[in-house]
């Protein structure tokens, strides 16, 4: 997929994801070694756009499993499409015998294929999104373990389909609850944190090009200084764009402290986090 | 084996040494994790040390708390340079100082050139924040002001905080602050600015004290060194951690109980077969032809209880009554009610600094200011605060209610009022006793734990491990 480190850095870049020296290497040594990439971190640093990204550079289908409390195997791995079996026994008559029936109904054609299996059949090129697994109940992690690591499906009336072309699999989690060791294991680990203000203001002027930059450059000190206070939420990257976007809507050309101090509910939202930033920072009451 | 690994069987050995280093540090790195790190090794280039670094954190850290160890270990086992290395090439500075013999005398000059151009050099770095920068000043400046022997054994010595009195970077705060503002004068400029040159400073120490530990460990040679280099947050001692490492700690505690959080919530999902919702069943059969192939129950009401904390917060034990009040409020909707009490030799509720959506850390800090915690002496009576709490507060202890001491129990040789204490746990519905001290030290000295341990369950909570092991099974059931 990729030839170096730097060749990470450079196509990921192209896409207007920008990474660091040690996210592109662990990039490179996912795709390489054929592991899946296990990414933690902060709300709102990119995890998912990372996945996106890849597929993007690569030409590869993105399939994306969300996870959330209750998802079973049915929702993720395959399931048999229950009311068809039903309409092909009863449309059959009484001159089909069970075991001719039997062989009919667990075939392909009734077989619903969830993000897993869908991802493990694909002969093209694939991204396999695993997207807040720690949302996910224990059993789920079971079951992804087989999936991740051997990158094959057991059906019992089907067999075990393997495989053919291993998709690039990033599992991405918020870290709620800590992963099971046996999937960490199984994974190549990846911290995401929030960049240096050097970093972010790339990302910010890339994605808000019409920004200058000494706005740029007030709104991600300011931002930094903001991560800084021990927050109940710090902002994120994305609200950091979101921030620069608002300041160029109401046409802003200069992020002065009562500007910011009119605007920080794009960034803060708890009234608690609010207080505490306009005391540290000094601003000036909202207008 | 990998084809790196083959060719150089000095790295193995690296590998495997650097391997138990973490293992030793309490890092549980499989046998699996150590094979794909060597594995990776093949892929990346190995001189470039970076890479490395990313291989190895990919391959054998899974978890960030421990990053920071990693790192500190890391560099020891694969230093980036060795002796004056690099750097004293690049600085003609360095060149001088690391020529210099070792001095003998604490007297040192303001003016000395040495120190004036590397406090340029910092405030250089302090300006721009730019890394490669400030490990150079950090490699020259440890190169360039080694400790002081006064023995006279001639032995190189180095101390973070040698190199830092030296340096005194805070002098040159004020100006480097009207640099940054650039004509700006309002108070957050100066507040942001203020704020961006303390993380350097810090960024600035940690890199002194990297290289510190570098010194030393070439010194006396890595496995001598690696035991100490440094520990994991979760398993630093409360009672003795420094202040830097306590706002780590603090820090952790947030996370840590929304990872507590979520694991109760679910477990309470799970475990929620009450009645047969009778209403969902069907509806269910439905799409399956009006089988009820999936049987569906009513959630279980979650039953929740009070919890009464009473802490000992004097100088000893303040850091972790701090703690365990941060974790207990960061959970309070696992509890129908939190009621909290507070004492030295005097006791206070003071449960009212915590109301809900405020900051617990500033709530902690308003309890040290306006509580009356404090009586005639000043320190820590248990006789008088369990006494006055009975007096005053024994309608908190109920039949649904958890109470929890925290304290060393070291009663300065006062009165112990086992009596009372009995009282107020036969009351509540359960009663646990949080002690910070290692329990080797239980019943040493002044301490009496053994005899309040008769009365109530006493648990040792040395660290933050342990205190979230407790409050986690306390919430469980």
């Amino acid at each position: 997929m990729f030839e170096s480190p730097e060749a990470v850095s450079t196509r990921l870049a192209g896409v207007g994801y920008l990474v660091d020296a040690a996210a592109a290497t662990t990039v490179f040594l996912a795709a390489r070694l054929g592991r899946p990439l296990l990414i933690e971190g902060p709300a709102g640093v990119g995890k998912t756009e990372l996945a996106k990204a890849v597929a993007q550079v690569t030409d590869a289908e993105l399939i994306r499993l969300q996870c959330y409390e209750g998802l079973d195997e049915a929702r993720a791995l395959y399931e048999w499409n229950y009311k068809k079996q039903l309409l092909r026994i009863q449309s059959a008559g009484s001159d089909h015998d069970w075991e001719k029936t039997h062989d009919d109904i667990f075939t392909e054609e009734f077989l619903l294929a969830r993000p897993l299996l869908t991802a493990i059949r694909r002969a093209e090129p694939t991204v396999l999104l695993i997207d807040e697994a720690d949302k996910t109940d224990v059993e789920v992690e079971a079951l992804l373990l087989e999936v991740l690591s051997e990158f094959q499906v057991t059906i019992p009336e089907l067999g075990t389909i393997v495989a053919s072309r291993r998709p690039f699999a990033v599992v991405t989690s918020n870290a709620t609850r800590e992963l099971s060791e046996a999937l960490k294991r199984r994974c190549l680990y990846l911290y995401l944190d929030y960049p240096t203000s050097q970093r972010e203001k790339e990302i910010v002027r890339s994605r808000v090009p019409e920004i200058d930059d000494a706005l740029a450059e007030q709104l991600v000190t300011m931002v930094s200084a903001l991560r800084g206070l021990d927050l109940k939420k710090s902002p994120s990257v994305a609200e950091t764009i979101d921030w620069a976007r608002t300041l160029l809507a109401l046409g802003a050309g200069d992020l002065d402290p009562q500007v910011a101090a009119d605007t920080l509910g794009v960034v803060l939202k708890h009234h608690s986090d609010h207080r505490k930033a306009v005391e540290a920072l000094k601003l000036p009451a909202a207008r | 084996m990998p084809a790196a690994i083959d060719a150089e069987p000095g790295i193995l050995d690296r590998h495997v040494a650097f391997i138990a280093a973490l293992r030793e540090a309490g890092l549980a790195v499989s046998v699996a994790e150590s094979i794909d790190a060597a594995g990776a090794f093949g892929e990346v280039d190995l001189l470039h040390r970076e890479s490395l670094r990313a291989a190895y954190a990919a391959t054998v850290v899974k978890r960030q708390i421990h990053r920071a160890v990693f790192d500190a270990l890391f560099d020891l086992y694969y230093p980036a340079l060795s002796g004056d290395g690099i750097a004293a090439e690049q600085s003609s500075g360095a060149a001088e100082a690391a020529n210099a013999p070792v001095p003998t005398s604490n007297k040192w000059d303001v003016n000395d050139p040495t120190r004036l151009r590397l406090r340029d050099d910092l405030a250089d770095y302090l300006s721009t924040g730019d890394e490669p920068t400030g490990t150079a000043v950090a490699r020259t400046a440890v190169a360039a002001f080694p400790v002081p022997s006064v023995t006279g054994t001639g032995r190189l010595n180095w101390s973070r905080q040698y190199v830092m009195e030296r340096l005194s970077p805070q002098t040159l705060f004020a100006e480097l602050i009207a640099a940054l503002l650039d004509g700006a004068s309002d108070a957050t400029s100066e507040a942001i600015a203020r704020a961006t040159l303390d993380r350097r400073l810090e960024r600035f120490v940690a890199m002194v004290e990297n290289e510190v530990r570098r010194r030393v460990a070439e010194r006396d040679g890595v496995e001598r060194t690696a035991p100490n280099a440094k520990k994991s947050i979760d398993s630093i001692p409360l009672i003795s951690a420094t202040k830097k490492e306590l706002e780590e700690i603090r820090r952790e505690i947030q996370p840590l109980a929304r990872r507590l959080a979520a694991r109760l919530k679910q477990k309470q999902r799970r475990g929620s077969s009450g009645q047969l919702d009778m209403r969902h069943t069907i509806r269910e059969s439905l799409s399956t032809g009006g089988v009820p192939v999936n049987v569906r129950y009513k959630p279980k009401r979650p039953r929740r209880m009070d919890l009464v904390v009473i802490c000992d917060v004097s100088g000893s034990v303040a850091a972790f009554a701090h703690f365990t009040l941060l974790l207990v409020y960061a959970l309070r909707e696992q509890f129908t009610r939190v009621r909290t009490f507070a004492f030295v030799d005097e006791i206070d509720e003071v449960t009212g600094f915590f109301a809900p959506g405020g900051d617990p850390a500033e709530a902690v800090r308003l309890m040290g200011e306006k509580a009356k915690v404090t009586g005639v002496n000043g320190r820590t009576d248990y006789g008088v605060a369990l006494t006055h709490f009975e007096d005053r507060w024994a309608d908190a202890l109920g039949r649904r209610t958890t109470l929890l001491i925290l304290g060393d129990a070291r009663t300065n040789y006062g009165r112990t009022e086992i009596p009372t204490l009995q009282a107020m746990v036969s009351r509540a519905h359960r009663a646990y006793w949080l002690n910070p001290e290692y329990n080797r030290m239980w019943d040493v000295g002044d301490s009496v734990a053994a005899k309040y341990a008769e009365v109530l369950p006493m648990v040792e909570c040395r660290n933050l491990a342990q205190l979230a092991a407790f409050v986690r099974d306390l919430a469980d059931d």
